[in-house]
């Protein structure tokens, strides 16, 4: 499968990265490359064979549900790029 | 320069003979002299740690690691201490909490002295691919120290810390530690939280300790097992201590050689290494078995679908919202796109890219869904050669470390640097790397793996290899900071 600069900018902008036509142009053949080699896996036999998510065979993990502290609106809010000190600020999501 | 090991360090405490904060200094100042050339640290915090030293001083020595210095990769979470990940994204990031394991290793009595470089995000396999800077092989300038976490190996082989701790999630503490000729040790999954450790691929994801001995390895992990609470795939197996028993020796182990190892790019030099430190092993009493991984060939390509596919999802928590870098822009998504544009690097950019590729709709079967059964079957290849032999020895990585710049056009290429430490991640068990000698002037590493939660053994072929292979690596000679 070759990865063409437009698909690039494509999945670039799904992943909410923008890619210029410069950088598209650079990863292009990369990906293509990385792709391409991952495609041997194409070549086995996999039918009827599960699929490994996760190294330990874990079912749910539960814990009491209980109140326990956590971390004060100041600490949570310290690195934040813009906050009113309550909340963090974003530019606006809808018009007007 | 002289270099002091973790149990030498506590012993001197044991004795008397200097106190935490005279060991502290002392630290300090090697990193003052050799760092300016070697380039492992982000940020050294000696008001810190000397404060923390001091209070030390006078206390009772308790505790595996009283007053021994060591370093954290900067992946690894400290509260009120900057931490990177070696990335611009996260360049002003103050952490409001602590990583498990820098409580476990404070409780311990050890005393950080500062955040190692990495690649970005723990992606690469070089330490190129930092925000920041590069950091050079300590036994040649001109050559990298490996990667993910080359600023904790390169520290470690300097002689700057005794121990660091780095995060291995296909290789990124094993090929290190071989390229700088020190032990580095990955835990089987779920052995070590991973609280605080900023994700890369959580599947993958372990902590693990950079040491000049065996021994300190076995030191440092005791410290730094066990399960938390915090972190829900931590496993609740007894934590044991790995440190006793080392000297038991190998006789009757049995020592698999995979008999259809990959040998295409394999440097003969570091071929032969190898098969002289199985030769050591046998020597002394183990049993060499032929195993086959036969599915281990497909390591690389499985591993490069499944790990960008869990970084994309996981990076998708830098927007510029919460905490990290932001760009300005009018409107929301302007904002995400600018951000993420400008505070990633390429390598991050190129797996986000993969990741997103590999998951998206009309793609999934074909890629995502086709490596997680090729893992299946990784793992279960170990499972069959664990019923044959204890542990399994091959090189860490196929060549000695490469030079500064010589892989960063290729990616390809660098990927293959892991294709003998990444099936250990795949299948989540137990890895070490150890010095097995040099090759044109430069350490090579041979790796032995071991069954999942069966570090003690892992562990005991180590030590056994380490006491009997009849050489010390040499300390690198930094110019200027003998």
């Amino acid at each position: 499968m070759r990865i063409t600069e437009e698909t690039v900018q494509n999945v670039a902008r799904l992943a909410r990265l923008a890619v210029g036509r410069e950088e598209a142009a650079r990863l292009a053949p990369q990906l293509s490359d990385i792709i391409g080699y991952a495609e041997q896996l194409q070549q086995v036999d996999l039918e009827g064979v599960e699929p490994t998510s996760h190294p330990l065979s874990r079912y749910n993990a539960l814990r009491p549900d209980e109140v326990r502290p956590c971390l004060d609106r100041e600490a949570a809010l310290a690195n934040a790029p813009d906050s009113d000190g309550e909340q963090v600020r974003v530019p606006a999501v809808l018009e007007g | 320069m002289s270099v002091h090991t973790v149990k030498e360090i506590v012993a001197s405490l044991r004795r008397g003979e200097a106190k935490p904060s005279e060991w502290a200094a002392r630290i300090l100042e090697c990193i003052r002299r050799a760092d300016g050339r070697v380039g492992a640290f982000l940020h050294v915090d000696e008001e810190g740690a000397l404060a923390r030293a001091k209070s030390l001083d006078g206390q009772p020595v308790e505790g595996t690691l009283f007053g021994v210095p060591y370093a954290l990769k900067d992946n690894i979470c400290t509260a009120g201490l900057r931490t990177t990940a070696a990335s611009r994204i996260l360049e002003n990031y103050v952490p409001p909490y602590s990583a498990t394991v820098a409580d476990k290793l404070a409780s311990a009595g050890a005393v950080l002295v500062g955040k190692t470089n990495m690649d970005e995000f723990a992606m690469g396999s070089s330490t190129e691919n930092s925000a920041f800077q590069p950091t050079r092989n300590p036994y040649d300038l001109e050559r990298v120290p490996g990667g993910s976490s080359g600023g904790s190996a390169a520290a470690v082989a300097a002689g700057m810390v005794p121990f660091a701790l780095g995060s291995d999630t296909g290789g990124s503490i094993r090929q290190p530690a071989a390229f700088c000729g020190v032990v580095g040790l990955k835990p089987t999954y779920g052995r070590v939280s991973r609280y605080g450790l900023i994700a890369f691929a959580s599947s993958l994801d372990q902590i693990g300790p950079f040491t000049r001995t065996v021994e300190d390895a076995a030191l440092v992990l005791e410290a730094i097992s066990g399960f938390d609470p915090h972190d829900s795939t931590s496993v609740d197996e007894p934590v044991e201590r790995f440190a006793d028993g080392l000297d038991t020796g190998v006789r009757g182990l049995r020592v698999g050689v995979v008999t259809d190892i990959q040998e295409e790019g394999l440097h003969p030099g570091v071929k032969q290494a190898v098969e002289q430190a199985i030769a050591v092993l046998q020597g002394a009493g183990a049993e060499v078995v032929e195993v086959s991984l036969p599915h281990s060939r497909y390591a690389v390509a499985t591993y490069y679908l499944i790990a960008p596919a869990e970084a994309s999802s996981n990076l998708a928590r830098y927007d510029g919202v919460r905490y990290g870098r932001r760009a300005d822009a009018d409107t929301l998504l302007e904002m995400y796109e600018r951000t993420r544009s400008e505070g990633f690097g390429m390598e991050v950019k190129r797996r986000i890219i993969i990741g997103t590729y590999a998951l998206s709709s009309g793609y999934y079967d074909a890629y995502y869904r086709r490596a997680q059964q090729m893992r299946t079957l990784i793992r279960q290849d170990f499972d069959r050669a664990f019923e044959r032999c204890d542990v399994i020895a091959l090189p860490t990585a196929p060549t000695p470390a490469f030079k500064l710049g010589e892989q960063l056009d290729d990616p390809l290429q660098m990927y293959l640097n892991d294709m003998y430490t990444i099936p250990a991640n795949l299948a989540g068990i137990p890895g070490i790397s150890v010095p097995c000698g040099l090759v044109e002037g430069l350490p090579v590493g041979v790796q032995i793996l071991g069954r999942a939660f069966d570090e003690q053994t892992v562990l005991r072929a180590a030590h056994a290899y380490e006491q009997l292979r009849g050489f010390e690596m040499p300390v690198p000679a930094l110019e200027g900071s003998a």
